[in-house]
């Protein structure tokens, strides 16, 4: 029911009762703030207080202008909060030092082999035109100029280099491939024992059943398309309901975490010759080491595409509030008055 | 809100800052002997785990004549040039010996038709280049374990090392080692053909090794001489093999 870990792992939910589960909803918030807001909003914490409650109390949570009332909760725990900031820190690296591997051939192709003479399904190339060198990217049958970015960017002395990916996105920002996999493979081995820990903790603690699962009345189609049309108008859960995730960020991060993250290892090892004598059954579940390429990139994309909008969302949810909880753990959950 | 706005100009800010300095902090790290052993430490990582996996020395995958590239790339060296090769060449290999020395009791050398007519082994494999691009061919040779027991080893042999008639970079001949677990592996092939005819001077005539669970840099081609060793540091740049002295990893089966 809530992000918090201070609930049963099942709580029971029905919206169209009215009754018992929304009691802060439910309830006129005449309290202002602290102490009786906790109560109210979780009276099942009274029966069976937790210890990982951080009570509110005055001193905690000054709020001058006393109009909404604000509850401290404990919401991310220590494992998550590690983890998360050790992934920030080796999915860039990761990211950045692919950019790099990939400039060394920046061609995709789909099936077992593929080379310069064989069919791409994508590729960044540079053409001489008489207004000098042009990067153009294709897609399929699709072709764009993308001159600066892709194909042809400045390089380190500022001249037009042919390169797939701009220098600022790479490590090292020169080309260096031998370097780029150094970096890559420390980072991919720390990635892969941090998921690991995160995983079996997650496992362990029930994190993913009671904060990531979507409830059985978030997962209706009514509420799904409610989610989409509040993210729509940027609207931010508050009260009750930011206790927990979403529905679609529940979806979101399950995807990531159960689908793309391991796509990226299982893909990353089905380009190493060494591992397919080990696990061949990686070449046919992938369709040959080029489509593993290919799909490797694609979901490095969609990463990328993830964290972009993830940080996003942390700004347009309160950028103070949400990364504090990912450092402390704690977050303030504000119930407006009227919603 | 107003409060928080600044907060946000001043995150986007440091954000916009921090790519900066990580990349500036990335280039010098990149730069600093101490930082690329740190990462280097990966390598060896790598390595062990997958031995400790390919403990039933599994195969690379084989590939039906279906499967075979169209055209077989041509990389690093096209033709190694200088008179002695030139007049390799013009005799095809006649003159040519593979020399088998260093640690091994019975030091050996060997015609192109006396590796001919010993046992061969023909697989379809697929090449895999450190770019990342694939190839995938017919391969016909003699298993490497087939000549090392010809030669014998000596208990300290530890690598086996191939000098290779071709200067990719002036003054550096290529040359390329591996351990004994990829020595004695059923795919590890002196290579005479490709495709069915014997090698072109581009994928390395007369002799390439296939080392089929490594990257393409491990195919040394032109393959002159075999010597069994105990150490790889006191030849030439120290690292084992040509990419490897100018910073690849030894262990290319990643």
């Amino acid at each position: 029911m809530s992000a918090s870990d201070t609930d049963p792992p099942e709580p029971p939910i029905e919206p169209e009762a009215g009754a018992s589960p929304e009691p802060a909803l439910a309830q006129p918030v005449a309290e202002a703030m602290e102490a009786p807001v906790a109560a109210a909003v979780l009276p099942e914490l009274t029966a069976a207080p937790e210890p990982e409650v951080v009570s509110p109390s005055p001193t905690e949570t000054p709020t001058p202008l006393a109009k909404p009332a604000r509850e401290v909760i404990y919401r991310h725990g220590v494992i998550v909060r590690l983890t998360h900031w050790i992934n920030v820190l080796a999915i860039s690296l990761l990211v950045m030092s692919g950019a790099q591997i990939f400039n060394a051939h920046p061609r995709l192709y789909w099936g077992q082999y593929g080379a310069d003479a064989d069919k791409s399904v994508a590729e960044m190339a540079a053409m001489n035109s008489p207004h000098g060198l042009v990067g153009v990217t294709h897609v399929g049958g699709l072709k764009l100029t993308t001159t600066g970015f892709l194909g042809v960017s400045n390089g380190p002395n500022g001249q037009p280099t042919v390169q797939g990916f701009p220098g600022w996105l790479t490590i090292p920002s020169y080309r260096d491939l031998a370097t780029g996999r150094h970096w890559h493979f420390f980072f991919a081995w720390l990635f892969v024992i941090n998921g690991l820990i995160y995983l079996i903790a997650g496992l362990i603690s029930g994190h993913f059943r009671r904060d990531l699962a979507p409830t059985g009345e978030q997962i209706r189609p009514r509420s799904i398309l409610q989610s989409i049309w509040d993210h729509v108008r940027l609207k931010h859960p508050t009260g009750e309901e930011a206790r927990r995730y979403n529905v679609l960020q529940k979806l979101t991060y399950l995807i990531v975490i159960f689908i793309l993250l391991p796509l990226m290892v299982g893909t990353g090892l089905t380009m190493s010759p060494g591992f397919d004598s080990i696990l061949p059954g990686l070449l046919a579940l992938f369709g040959g080491r080029q489509s593993a390429r290919t799909i490797h990139f694609i979901s490095a994309n969609l990463i990328v595409l993830f964290v972009l909008v993830h940080v996003v969302e942390v700004f347009l949810a309160g950028v103070v509030n949400e990364i504090r909880s990912m450092i402390t753990g704690r977050y303030v959950v504000t119930t407006e008055a009227h919603r | 809100m107003s409060g928080l706005i600044l907060s946000r100009r001043g995150l986007v800010a440091s954000a916009a800052a921090g790519l900066g300095g990580l990349l500036a902090g990335c280039d010098q790290a990149s730069r600093s002997p101490q930082v690329l052993n740190i990462l280097q430490s990966a390598e060896g990582l790598s390595y062990r785990t997958q031995r400790l996996l390919q403990s039933g020395q599994p195969l690379a995958r084989e590939f039906s004549h279906s499967d075979l590239s169209p055209i077989f790339k041509v990389n690093g060296t096209e033709h190694p040039g200088g008179d002695a090769y030139k007049a390799l060449l013009d005799t095809q290999f006649a003159n040519w010996r593979l020399a088998v020395t260093g640690l091994v009791p019975r030091p050996l050398s060997l015609s192109l038709a006396q590796l001919r007519a010993m046992p061969g082994r023909t697989q379809i494999t697929r090449h895999d280049c450190v770019e990342g691009w694939s190839a995938i061919g017919q391969w016909s040779g003699v298993p490497l374990s087939q000549v090392l027991r010809l030669s014998g080893l000596a208990a300290n042999a530890r690598f086996i090392v191939f000098h290779c008639a071709d200067e990719l970079a002036a003054g550096s001949l290529y040359y390329e080692s591996i351990d004994l677990v990829d020595a004695f592996h059923p795919q590890t092939i002196l290579a005479y053909d490709l495709n069915g005819a014997p090698l072109e001077v581009g994928h390395g005539a007369p002799l390439r090794l296939r080392v089929e669970r490594q990257l393409g840099y491990k195919q040394a081609k032109y393959v002159m001489s075999i010597e069994a060793v105990d150490r790889l540091d006191n030849i030439q740049g120290g690292k084992g093999g040509f990419w490897e002295d100018r910073g690849y990893e030894w262990y290319a089966g990643i």
